[in-house]
C-alpha cells in the first residue's frame, strides 16, 4: 500500500529525523512541511514550505493526496520575535488548520500528533507516576502546558468528528541529548544553576532517537488512542546537576518567577509559571500502556539521555573529574595516618 | 566525647588528657621531633587519623565506605526509585542519625513483630500523634534496625507543598497519600504505613491524647483489598507525650496557612530548645494481620466492606492502645 505521509515541523531536528526515517520505508512518500528552510538533511523527504497557520496546507494535503498526518510543529518555548503570542499562534491556531484542513481531506485515514507531559501540570499533589487516564491535579494555566491542552482538545474533537480516522497523540516526555535544544538543556547548561529551594524534582527525560522510534512505531502500527512516552526510570534534579558538575544556587520557591522573567530577558533560557512548577515538584508519567500497545520500550535511560547530552557539554567546575582527587588526598592522609601509628 | 581532648592538634605533645594512652598500649607516642616534613599542612586530619587509630583496625574500612559514599553523591551516581526514595541516603545518612533518637532517647520497644511479613508487601496502619509526625520516622527506623525492611509512608500534600520537607520526604520514601501511589507500592512488594487520622490525629489536644480520631475515606482499605495485601493495624504508645499540644490557634494557622499552629508548655516560649521532644517511652505493638484475600471480588469498590474493614481496624488500635495503656507505669519510664 502506497502512503503519503505529511509531517509538519520537519525543519527542525525530531521533524527531519522521522520524516528521513519514514521516507526509507518502502512504499511510503514522505511530504515535509514548515515555514523555515530546512537546517537538517532530510533525504528523500519532498520539502513544502507553508505555513500550517493558513489555509494553504488545505491545498498541499489534497494535491499530494496525503493518507497521514504527523503533526510536530508544536514549540515548547518563546523563541525568536514575536514570543509568547508567536508560539501560542503556532501552537494553537497552527493546529486549527491542519485539523481543519484534515477534516475536509477524504483520504487522511490517520493522524499522530505530538503532545508533552506538560498536559498533566506539576503540583504537590501529584500521583508518583500519571497513567493517561489521570486528570492533572493542578491544570495548566499557562505556557506550553495551556497550549498542548489545547492542541489535545481539539485533536480529540477532530477524532469525534471523523471516526475514520485513526488519532494516535503521544505525550513525550522532556527532550535530553546531544543535539537537543530547549528550556530545561539551556537551563542545565548554566554556569551556576539556580534550583528551588528545598525541592528536588524529579525529571523523566526522552531521548530524541527514542521519540522518533516512538512516534515511528505510532506511525506505521495505527494505535488510536492517547499514550504517554518516555524513559522507565527518572533522575533527580539533584543527580542531574551533580553529573553536570554544576553549581546550584537556592532560590526560595516565591522568587523563582521573578529570576525566570530575569533570565528570559537576558535571552539565556525561559520558564513558564508551569515549567517552574515542574522543575519544583517534578513530574513522571507511567509509560507501560504505549509499551504494551506497540511494543515500544526507550533505549535511553533518563540517566543516559541526560549523559549524551553531558558528553557534548564541557564540564562544569563541580565535575566529578575536578573534585575526585582532592576526595583521594582526604582518603591518603587518613588512612595512611592510621597506618603510620596504628 | 572525653576522647576528644586526648590530643593537642597544635603542638601534639601529650596532653593532660592522654589518660586512656596505657590501656590502648600500641600507640607509640608521638615526640616534639617528629616534624614530618612532607605533609606540612597535615596537622589537623593526622591528629584526627590518630584519635581514630585508637578505635582499631575498622578506620581504613570506615574511611574507605565514607569515602565511597561521597564519591558515589559527587558524581550523581546513586540509584533512585520512581518515588523518588534514595535508599543509599536513608541508610547511610538518615536511618542512623535517628538511631539514638529511637533508642535511648524515646527506647522504642517492639512488640509482635513476626505479625510483620519479612518479604511481601503489608499495608501498617497506625495512629498518628505528637504534634509533629515523628512517629513515621520512628517507626520507620525500628521496624528497618529489626527486620531490614524500609517502610514506605504516604504523606499528606502538605508534606510535599513544603520546602525541605518536600525533599526529605521524597528522599527517605515517602510518597503522596493517594490511591493511585499505594496500590503502586503495594504491587511493588513494598511494604507500606499509611496513618489515616492524619491531621485530625497529630494536632489533637493534649487533653484527647490515644482517642483515635477518624480514618479518612477508608481509601487505604480499598487500595490494600484490591492489591490483596494483609492490613496490619500498629498502636504507637508514646508519641502523644512527645509534644503535648495546649493550643493551636487557630487564627494563626490560617495566617500561615498551616492545618494548627502548636502551643505546647516548651514551644515557642523556649525557642528552638521548645522543638526538643520529652522522652516519652514508646511502645510499638504490631497486630495481628487482617486478611484481606478472602473477600469477594469486586470488594475494593463496595463501601460497605470498605466500612466494615475500617472499622476493625480502628477498633483493633484503640483497644491495643487502652491496653497497653494500662501496662504503663509512667509516660516517661
Amino acid at each position: 500500500m502506497a502512503r503519503v505521509v505529511l509531517v509538519t515541523g520537519v525543519s527542525r531536528q525530531l521533524g527531519a529525523r522521522l520524516g528521513r526515517t519514514l521516507a526509507d520505508v518502502e512504499g511510503v512518500s514522505v511530504v515535509g512541511v514548515d515555514v523555515t528552510p530546512p537546517s537538517h538533511d532530510l533525504g528523500r523527504v519532498s520539502f513544502v514550505r507553508a505555513d500550517i497557520r493558513n489555509p494553504v496546507i488545505a491545498k498541499v494535503i489534497a494535491t499530494h493526496q496525503v493518507d497521514t498526518v504527523v503533526h510536530l510543529a508544536t514549540v515548547s518555548a518563546p523563541t525568536g520575535p514575536g514570543g509568547r503570542t508567536a508560539m501560542k499562534e503556532t501552537n494553537v491556531i497552527g493546529t486549527m488548520q491542519l485539523l481543519a484542513a484534515c477534516q475536509q481531506a477524504e483520504l487522511v485515514s490517520q493522524l499522530v500528533v505530538q503532545s508533552s507531559a506538560s498536559v498533566y501540570g506539576a503540583s504537590p499533589g501529584d500521583p508518583a507516576r500519571f497513567t493517561e487516564d489521570m486528570e492533572p491535579r493542578a491544570h495548566p494555566r499557562t505556557g506550553f502546558g495551556k497550549d498542548s491542552v489545547e492542541i489535545e482538545s481539539y485533536v480529540r474533537g477532530l477524532a469525534r468528528r471523523r471516526p475514520d480516522v485513526a488519532v494516535t497523540i503521544l505525550r513525550l516526555a522532556s527532550l535530553m541529548g546531544a543535539e537537543v535544544d530547549s528550556p530545561l538543556v539551556r537551563y542545565l547548561s548554566l554556569p551556576v544553576v539556580p534550583k528551588v529551594l528545598g525541592f528536588d524534582a524529579r525529571l523523566q527525560l526522552l531521548h530524541p532517537t527514542d521519540a522518533v522510534a516512538a512516534l515511528l512505531r505510532a506511525t506505521r502500527q495505527e494505535v488510536p488512542g492517547t499514550f504517554n512516552v518516555g524513559a522507565a526510570d527518572i533522575v533527580t534534579m539533584t543527580q542531574a546537576l551533580r553529573m553536570a558538575g554544576r553549581p546550584a544556587i537556592g532560590v526560595p520557591r516565591s522568587l523563582a518567577p521573578v529570576l525566570a522573567g530575569t533570565l528570559r530577558q537576558a535571552g539565556l533560557t525561559g520558564f513558564s509559571p508551569d515549567q517552574i512548577d515542574e522543575l519544583t515538584y517534578g513530574r513522571v508519567m507511567d509509560v507501560s500502556s504505549f509499551t504494551r500497545a506497540t511494543g515500544f520500550r526507550a533505549r535511553f535511560s533518563s540517566r543516559a539521555a541526560l549523559q549524551d547530552f553531558l558528553a557534548a557539554t564541557p564540564p562544569g567546575p563541580l565535575s566529578a573529574e575536578r573534585l575526585e582527587p582532592l576526595l583521594d588526598v582526604v582518603e591518603r592522609r587518613l588512612t595512611s595516618g592510621a597506618r603510620a601509628d596504628g | 566525647m572525653g576522647d576528644a581532648e586526648i590530643i593537642d592538634l597544635g603542638s601534639r605533645r601529650p596532653g593532660p588528657g592522654e589518660g586512656s594512652e596505657p590501656q590502648s598500649g600500641t600507640r607509640p607516642t608521638p615526640g616534639p621531633s617528629d616534624p614530618r616534613p612532607d605533609q606540612p599542612n597535615a596537622g589537623p586530619l593526622l591528629g584526627l587519623s590518630r584519635l581514630a587509630s585508637l578505635f582499631g583496625d575498622g578506620w581504613n574500612e570506615s574511611v574507605a565506605a565514607a569515602l565511597a559514599f561521597a564519591r558515589s553523591r559527587l558524581r550523581g551516581d546513586y540509584e533512585v526509585d520512581e518515588f523518588g526514595f534514595d535508599p543509599e541516603f536513608t541508610t547511610q545518612v538518615f536511618l542512623p542519625l535517628l538511631r539514638p533518637l529511637v533508642r535511648s532517647w524515646f527506647r522504642v520497644e517492639l512488640r509482635g513483630i513476626e505479625n510483620v511479613p519479612k518479604s511481601e508487601s503489608a499495608l501498617l496502619v497506625a495512629n498518628h500523634a505528637g504534634t509533629m509526625p515523628l512517629d513515621g520516622m520512628v517507626l520507620q527506623s525500628a521496624v528497618y534496625d529489626e527486620i531490614s525492611r524500609h517502610v514506605r509512608m504516604l504523606g499528606a500534600d502538605l508534606v510535599f507543598a513544603t520546602p525541605y520537607s518536600h525533599d526529605l520526604a521524597r528522599k527517605t520514601g515517602t510518597t503522596l497519600a493517594s490511591q493511585e501511589d499505594a496500590e503502586r507500592l503495594l504491587a511493588a512488594e513494598q511494604l507500606v504505613a499509611v496513618f489515616p487520622e492524619g491531621f485530625k490525629g497529630l494536632g489533637k489536644p493534649f487533653a484527647d491524647r490515644y482517642q483515635l480520631q477518624r480514618f479518612g475515606r477508608g481509601g487505604f482499605v480499598s487500595a490494600a483489598v484490591r492489591a490483596q495485601v494483609p492490613i496490619i493495624p500498629v498502636s504507637v504508645v508514646g508519641s502523644e507525650e512527645i509534644y503535648p499540644l495546649v493550643a493551636r490557634v487557630p487564627a494563626l494557622a490560617r495566617a500561615l496557612g498551616l492545618p494548627y499552629f502548636p502551643i505546647t508548655p516548651m514551644f515557642p516560649w523556649l525557642g528552638p530548645l521548645g522543638l526538643v521532644p520529652l522522652p516519652s517511652k514508646w511502645i510499638i505493638e504490631f497486630g495481628e494481620a487482617i486478611a484481606t484475600d478472602e473477600l469477594p471480588p469486586g470488594a475494593a469498590d463496595d463501601p460497605m466492606v470498605v466500612f466494615n474493614v475500617t472499622d476493625q481496624v480502628r477498633e483493633t488500635i484503640q483497644h491495643t492502645l487502652y491496653a497497653l495503656l494500662m501496662q504503663r507505669r509512667s509516660a516517661f519510664f
